[in-house]
């Protein structure tokens, strides 16, 4: 196991130039039987533990180690559409911390995706970060040029998209497909790249010579696993998982989400996990945003927003889910659609679905605030306010205790 | 591997929504069988290309469906649960006619229903039994009007007067939730949205007033507070027009909350079948207790709730190569010697339920416990 490479060292021993790589013997003499989940576990088990933050390249020359690792400000993306600008992110704010992992939710539209898409700044080219910042060790990356921010994809930040029929190319095998960025980014020799390509296959669970396959010669649990070693191909501080496990059945669901949780604490990774399915950021994800039509509805750690969600939006969601592992229950509608983003609410987008909703709800914008590590944004929650609604919302309302006013 | 155990917290991620759970199977009373599938087959044969296809020549059989025994009884929700490749939509298809069975027997309503296969011996039974797709997107002809697409199966039927006909599309989709119907009827699909253009198809099925409708994953595309909407709303329908569901689903923990029935599917077979509350709260195959353990939940996971979970290895290999024996023996955590020799038949364990496995063999299993692999492997018979 040669996983992981010194970084920067391209010392001609660490892939001795004679010896093949297993994936080039004919007929097999060594043939892995093993695949999948249990592969997955014996590669990390051989792997040294390495802990959160723990740095693999040099730090790019700008950067201040000792600020977080990933702080947004702000962010405001729009869309320039014929009828008018979308403003899919409008003002989002968030940290995330060395080997964390942060989960985005939020149903279609709430602009999760086009969240994570404007970190690596790959926006459709009607799409531009308008405002804020996005500071990733104290370097702002709004701010870099195309070819300066080379420096930071793939190295820095990765993406595992969705549907790994459509990310990955069809007519390429994939251990080639994983090599590229290794060669194009860190400059490794085409062999010595698909060396590591054959390492980090074997490290998402598959065998080395599987690598010769096309991707539609994979099955989609694997192929996903091949777009998660592809993300892992120049070592990155932050993965961003864009529904990686949306169209798997759910035994593979459940295999993929352990292989990332594995792979996040044997490789000190932070992880971004953007889905619409808030069971899925309950089991893996360490603190959970809620995002709600463009901005932060509220965000907080897991344990503490599933338990004791604050705002209307948060707790119709998680009731609107079912939990199999809990009673038999009716699920909560949400009456209403989401707003049009090209033309949204005044105040709080989501007042007019909103079962609380007060007469300072159409106009104001709602500011964040925070209790007990939450971050809120409800006028439920005042100035004043210990965290705890400042009005008695109707009886079919999910709340803690209440005080009443007006 | 037993019953999983629920943690006492479990109920800590329901944020007092008031717990008026879908009554239990046992008291909403079961109807009379509309539909029984008996020893039902679909093997489609894998031809290699143009050549196989002239001289006829078969290079092996996919068994999509293999040997299933379902009822259906009037007025119940049966959550046909499985993973892709699991032969649930198959046996959607064959229930609604759109796929020939090779084998077996469908009866509907007491008659024998599996030649029945032109278009005119069709017609009336496609009026009682009613089909919805998953993709409102895909489902929809673009070019069609909301009007058009509902009033479509009354006069491919010649069901009415125009007169009674306009009355039939305005009230089905009022039930399906469009209200009022005038704002719909001259839309067209790219006009509405996704949950909209569901509750179109809804309408479009029940338009014809079945009495059975196969529902094939009809909320997996739709967001989740749309979803809930759809399914309180075909939840409803039940109600108002003693409507019977097969709801073909591959999420269990959405089964959970709908079904009163749940049959669990694992390459072409039935796993385990019986009323919900058990075979969640009592799964006895290891395939249902694995999937009831990965299904995830909205409720963060406690110290130590982790390690209940049973992932299985590997995935599930393609219908063209089933296992010998229990088609499920390769990926059980409890196989024994006995399991890739024989295949076990479903086993009445109780309750209602039923379960394909020899671990549930009433001989073997002891009070209801499944034993573990040791004293269970007793060799093949």
């Amino acid at each position: 196991m040669t996983f992981p490479p010194i970084p920067g060292s391209k010392q001609p021993d660490i892939t001795p130039p004679d010896v093949e790589p297993e994936e080039f013997t004919e007929d097999g003499e060594v043939i892995e039987e093993i695949e999948g989940q249990a592969l997955a576990e014996a590669t990390l088990e051989a792997l040294p533990d390495r802990p959160a933050g723990r740095r693999q390249w040099a730090l790019p020359k700008q950067a201040d180690p000792n600020a977080p690792l990933l702080v947004v400000e702000n962010l405001r993306t729009h869309f320039s559409l014929a009828s008018g600008t979308v403003k899919a992110v409008d003002g989002v704010s968030f940290q995330l911390n060395h080997g964390e992992a942060l989960g985005i939710a939020g149903e279609s539209g709430c602009g999760k995706t086009t969240t994570a898409l404007s970190l690596v700044r790959i926006l459709p080219s009607n799409a531009q970060i308008v405002d804020g910042s996005i500071k990733l060790m104290g370097i702002d990356l709004v701010q870099k040029t195309e070819t300066q921010l080379k420096r930071y994809r793939w190295r820095e930040i990765s993406i595992v998209f969705q549907g790994a029929m459509n990310a990955l190319n069809p007519v390429q095998r994939v251990r080639d497909q994983i090599a590229e960025p290794i060669t194009e980014r860190l400059g490794e020799s085409p062999k010595a790249a698909r060396k590591r390509a054959g390492d980090l296959l074997e490290l998402v669970g598959i065998p080395r010579k599987r690598g010769r396959a096309y991707p539609h010669e994979l099955s989609g649990g694997m192929r996903q696993r091949a777009m998660i070693a592809m993300a892992l191909a120049c070592d990155p501080a932050v993965v961003i998982g864009d529904e990686p496990t949306t169209a798997l059945d759910v035994m593979v669901q459940a295999q993929i989400l352990e292989l990332l949780e594995a792979l996040r604490h044997k490789l000190g990774l932070s992880l971004i996990l953007i889905t619409h399915d808030l069971s899925v950021i309950a089991e893996t994800c360490d603190r959970v945003m809620v995002m709600y039509a463009g901005r932060i509805a509220e965000e907080g750690s897991v344990q503490e927003v599933f338990r004791r969600p604050r705002h209307p939006y948060t707790q119709k969601l998680l009731s609107a889910f079912p939990n199999i592992h809990a009673d038999r229950r009716t699920l909560e509608v949400i009456p209403g659609s989401p707003p049009d983003l090209r033309n949204p609410p005044p105040g709080c987008r989501f007042a007019p679905r909103c079962a609380s909703a007060m007469a300072v709800c159409s106009e104001v914008v709602p500011e964040e605030r925070t209790y007990d590590g939450v971050r809120v944004a409800c006028h439920l929650y005042g100035p004043d306010s210990d965290g705890t609604p400042v009005t008695t919302p109707p009886p079919n309302a999910i709340g803690v205790t209440t005080t009443e006013v007006s | 591997m037993a019953e999983p155990d629920v943690p006492a917290d479990a109920t800590v991620a329901e944020p007092g929504a008031p717990a008026d759970a879908p009554a239990d199977a046992n008291v909403a009373e079961p109807g009379a069988e509309i539909f029984r599938l008996t020893d039902l087959e679909v093997h489609f044969p894998i031809r290699g290309g143009a050549i196989d296809q002239i001289f006829r020549r078969v290079r092996g059989v996919v068994r999509a469906v293999d040997g299933i025994d379902l009822t259906l009884r009037r007025g119940e929700v049966l959550a046909l649960v499985g993973e892709s490749g699991s032969g649930k939509t198959t046996t959607g298809r064959v229930i609604v006619k759109l796929t020939r069975q090779t084998g077996g027997r469908v009866d509907f309503d007491g008659r024998d229903v599996s030649d029945l296969w032109s278009t005119k011996q069709l017609k009336g039974y496609r009026r009682r039994v009613q089909l919805i797709f998953q993709d409102p997107y895909e489902t929809l002809n673009p070019k069609q009007t909301i009007h058009d697409f509902v009033a479509e199966p009354l006069e491919v039927n010649g069901i009415g007067t125009a007169q009674e006909r306009e009355a039939r599309v305005v009230r089905a989709l009022e039930d399906a939730g469009l209200r009022p119907a005038s704002d719909f009827l001259l839309r067209f699909p790219h006009e509405l949205s996704g949950g909209q253009r569901q509750r179109v198809v809804i309408a479009g099925a029940l338009v014809m007033d079945p009495e059975v409708i196969v529902a094939d994953e009809p909320v997996s595309m739709l967001d989740v507070s749309i979803r809930t909407e759809l399914l309180r709303l075909m939840l409803d329908l039940r109600e108002e027009r003693g409507l019977t569901y097969l709801f073909i689903t591959h999420d269990l923990s959405l089964a959970w909350v709908i079904a009163d029935r749940i049959a669990v599917m694992y390459l072409g077979k039935i796993m385990e079948i019986g009323p919900a509350e058990r075979v969640i709260r009592s799964p006895r195959n290891p395939y249902t207790q694995a999937l009831v353990s990965v299904s995830p939940a909205p409720d963060p996971p406690t110290a130590g709730s982790r390690a209940k979970r049973t992932i299985l290895a590997g995935e599930t290999p393609d219908a063209a190569h089933i296992p010998s024996g229990c088609r499920f023996h390769p990926r059980c955590p409890s196989a024994f010697d006995r399991c890739s020799v024989e295949e076990p038949p479903l086993f009445d364990v109780g309750g209602g339920q039923q379960a394909a496995c020899w671990l549930a063999e009433p001989d073997v299993a002891d009070g209801g416990r499944a034993l573990p692999m040791a004293s269970a492997a007793s060799g093949p018979a």
